[in-house]
C-alpha cells in the first residue's frame, strides 16, 4: 500500500468520447494531473477534474458511498466502483487509468447506457407468495439469512460488465447475466415463493452459457458469493429437472 | 439497446489485451504447469503398471487395488489397473465447479481473466462460437453428481488404505509413508465433501429449513457443509499435489530409491514389484 501524507499531485488517463452509430465507445484517453488529498478515492479525483479542469466530462454518480452503485468504471482495467477505489491503495509513480464500462453502449464519456438489465429485469417473474395474507406468511432466520446475501446487490452492474459471455461475446438477447441470475436465486430459494422459474432459468437467463469463470464474484463490490451461492445452486436446480435421470423420476412422480 | 451493438458476437482486441496493471498472468501460468506436470506424471504411471504397492502402503492411482481384489480377471485384462480406476477421479476433478472455472481460463481462455481480452481462435473452436455449457462436450458438465457418488466410494477405500498403512504383521506402527497416505485421505476426503454439487443434495436444493425434523437434520448438514465449501477450491489444489506426492513417494519406496523410516524397522525399499 502506499501512503501519503499530504496533497500530491497525480496524473490520470480519462477516457473522453461520446458514441458512434452503434453504440461502441469512439475517443480517446486524456491526460490531467490533480492535486490529490490524502484518502481521496478515484471519484473524488474526477469531481474535482470536473470542477477545475473538464466542467464537460460525463460521470454518473449519487451517493459516494457504494450504496447506489451508479459510479461504475473500470479503473486501471478493473471493473470498480469510482467511489470505493482509494488512491493512497494504487502505486504513486504511475497514471490512473479511467475508463468506461466496456460492456454497454456508450452515452459520454465515462457514462453507459445500462437500461438493457432493466429490461431483463422485467421478464423475471416477481415474488410469488403461497398466498396473499401477509399476515400468515411465516418464516425462519435460517431461511432468511440464505437469501438475505443476495438483498446485499446495489445494482451497480459490474459483475455484468466482468462477465465474458456479456462482455467479450454480447449476448444480452441469450443471457440473463450475474445480476439477474442472483435475482432468480433470491426468488428460487425464497420459502415463500411457490412460482417456478426453472425453465426460464434455463431457456431464457441461459444459465448454461455461464462457465463460472467467477469474475462476477471477483468484482462485486458488496462481496455478495454470486457463483457458490447463487449461480451453482440454481444450475444444480436445473441439473435436478432436465439432466439427472433419478431427479427427474422423482420430480415426476412428485418427490422433490 | 441498440441492433448493432448486440450483433457482434466476438468483442476481443487480441489475446491478453487488457488495462490491467497487475500480474493477471500468474494465475494462468501456474495453472497450465500445474495440470501439466500432474497429467504427464499421471498418464506415466498409469501406463507404468508397477512399483505402485510397497510395505503396508498403497499408491492412490491404484486405490482401490484390483489385482489383490479380482485376481483372475487379471488373467485376460492385460493393461494397468489404474485404467480402470482414475477414470473416476479424473471424472470427478474435471467436472469439478472450481476446476472448471480454472481450465476454462487457464487453457481455453473464456476469458484468461477478468477484463483481459481472449483470442480469436479457441483450443477447439473459433471463440466466437461460444456456446458455454450448453453444447457437447461441455453439457456433459451437468452429470459432477454422478461422479460425486464414484468419488464418495473412492474415499471409503482410501480411508481402508489409511487404516492399513498403520499395521504390518498384525503390529501396529506407522512410517514417514503412513503419515503422507494419512495426509493425502484426509485432504482427499476435505475436497469430495465440500463439493458444491453435494452442498445442493444435502440441503442446498430445499427452499426452508424448517419444515420438520428433515429439513433441520438438512439445514444443519447444508450450514457446516458450506463453510467445507468455502473453501473447496483449496482442497482442490492441495489435494492434487497429496496425491501426487503420496504415489511419488511409493513409487521411489517401491523401487529402492529411497528408503521409508518406520516404527517396525523394516526397511522395504526397492521391494515393490513390478507387476
Amino acid at each position: 500500500m502506499m501512503m501519503s501524507l499530504g496533497v500530491v499531485d497525480r496524473e490520470f488517463h480519462v477516457f473522453r468520447g461520446l458514441p458512434d452509430a452503434d453504440g461502441e465507445h469512439i475517443g480517446e484517453v486524456k491526460s490531467f494531473t490533480v492535486p490529490v488529498q490524502p484518502g481521496w478515492v478515484v471519484l473524488d479525483a474526477l469531481l474535482y477534474l470536473q470542477a477545475h479542469n473538464a466542467p464537460d466530462l460525463a460521470i454518473r454518480w449519487n451517493c459516494k458511498a457504494a450504496k447506489c452503485g451508479s459510479c461504475a468504471a473500470e479503473i486501471n482495467g478493473l471493473p470498480s466502483l469510482m467511489c470505493k477505489t482509494r488512491l493512497d491503495h494504487m502505486p504513486l509513480d504511475k497514471p490512473v487509468l479511467v475508463r468506461p464500462m466496456r460492456t454497454f453502449p456508450l452515452i459520454k464519456d465515462l457514462v453507459t447506457d445500462v437500461s438493457w438489465n432493466y429490461e431483463i429485469n422485467k421478464r423475471i417473474t416477481p415474488f410469488t407468495p403461497y398466498n396473499d395474507d401477509q399476515s400468515t406468511w411465516r418464516y425462519f432466520q435460517e431461511d432468511a439469512d440464505r437469501v438475505q446475501e443476495f438483498r446485499k446487490c446495489i445494482e451497480c452492474f459490474l459483475c455484468q460488465n466482468s462477465c465474458h459471455v456479456i462482455r467479450h461475446h454480447r449476448k444480452f438477447n441469450h443471457f440473463a447475466g450475474p445480476r439477474f441470475l442472483v435475482r432468480l436465486a433470491s426468488l428460487e430459494m425464497h420459502p415463500l415463493d411457490v412460482a417456478d422459474r426453472i425453465p426460464f432459468i434455463k431457456e431464457e437467463a441461459g444459465i448454461g452459457l455461464c462457465n463460472i469463470t467467477k469474475c462476477c464474484t471477483e468484482r462485486c463490490p458488496e462481496d455478495i458469493r454470486i457463483t457458490d451461492n447463487a449461480i451453482i445452486p440454481l444450475k444444480e436446480r436445473v441439473v435436478d429437472r432436465y439432466y439427472d435421470p433419478i431427479t427427474m423420476l422423482l420430480h415426476k412422480i412428485g418427490i422433490k | 439497446m441498440l441492433e448493432a451493438f448486440l450483433s457482434k458476437n466476438l468483442v476481443t482486441q487480441g489475446f491478453g489485451k487488457t488495462d490491467r496493471k497487475d500480474a493477471w498472468w500468474w494465475e494462468q501460468v501456474f495453472t497450465v504447469v500445474a495440470l501439466t506436470v500432474f497429467g504427464l506424471y499421471g498418464v506415466y504411471r498409469a501406463f507404468e503398471n508397477g512399483f505402485y504397492e510397497v510395505g503396508p502402503y498403497l499408491s492412490p492411482f491404484y486405490s482401490p487395488n484390483l489385482k489383490a481384489l479380482f485376481p483372475q480377471a487379471f488373467d485376460w485384462f492385460q493393461l494397468s489397473p489404474a485404467f480402470l480406476i482414475l477414470w473416476a477421479p479424473l471424472g470427478f476433478r474435471g467436472t469439478c465447479y472450481f476446476y472448471r472455472r480454472t481450465y476454462y481460463r487457464a487453457i481455453f481462455n473464456d476469458p484468461p481473466a477478468c477484463a483481459v481480452d481472449k483470442p480469436k481462435q479457441g483450443l477447439l473452436r473459433p471463440l466466437a462460437d461460444y456456446t458455454g455449457e450448453t453444447l457437447f462436450p461441455f453439457i456433459l458438465q451437468n452429470f459432477h453428481r454422478y461422479f460425486l457418488y464414484v468419488a464418495l466410494v473412492l474415499v471409503a477405500f482410501h480411508w481402508v488404505h489409511a487404516f492399513q498403512s498403520i499395521f504390518w504383521d498384525g503390529q501396529i506402527g506407522f512410517g514417514v509413508g503412513s503419515l503422507i497416505v494419512w495426509l493425502d485421505t484426509i485432504l482427499l476426503t476435505l475436497y469430495v465433501f465440500s463439493c458444491h454439487s453435494l452442498r445442493h443434495l444435502i440441503g442446498g436444493k430445499l427452499n426452508t429449513f424448517t419444515g420438520g425434523i428433515f429439513s433441520r437434520i438438512a439445514y444443519f448438514k447444508w450450514f457446516n457443509q458450506t463453510k467445507l465449501n468455502q473453501e473447496h477450491w483449496l482442497y482442490a489444489w492441495v489435494s492434487l499435489f497429496t496425491v501426487g506426492l503420496c504415489d511419488l513417494y511409493i513409487r521411489l519406496v517401491a523401487n529402492g530409491t529411497i528408503t521409508d523410516w518406520n516404527t517396525w524397522g523394516l526397511d522395504w525399499s526397492g521391494v515393490g514389484c513390478l507387476h
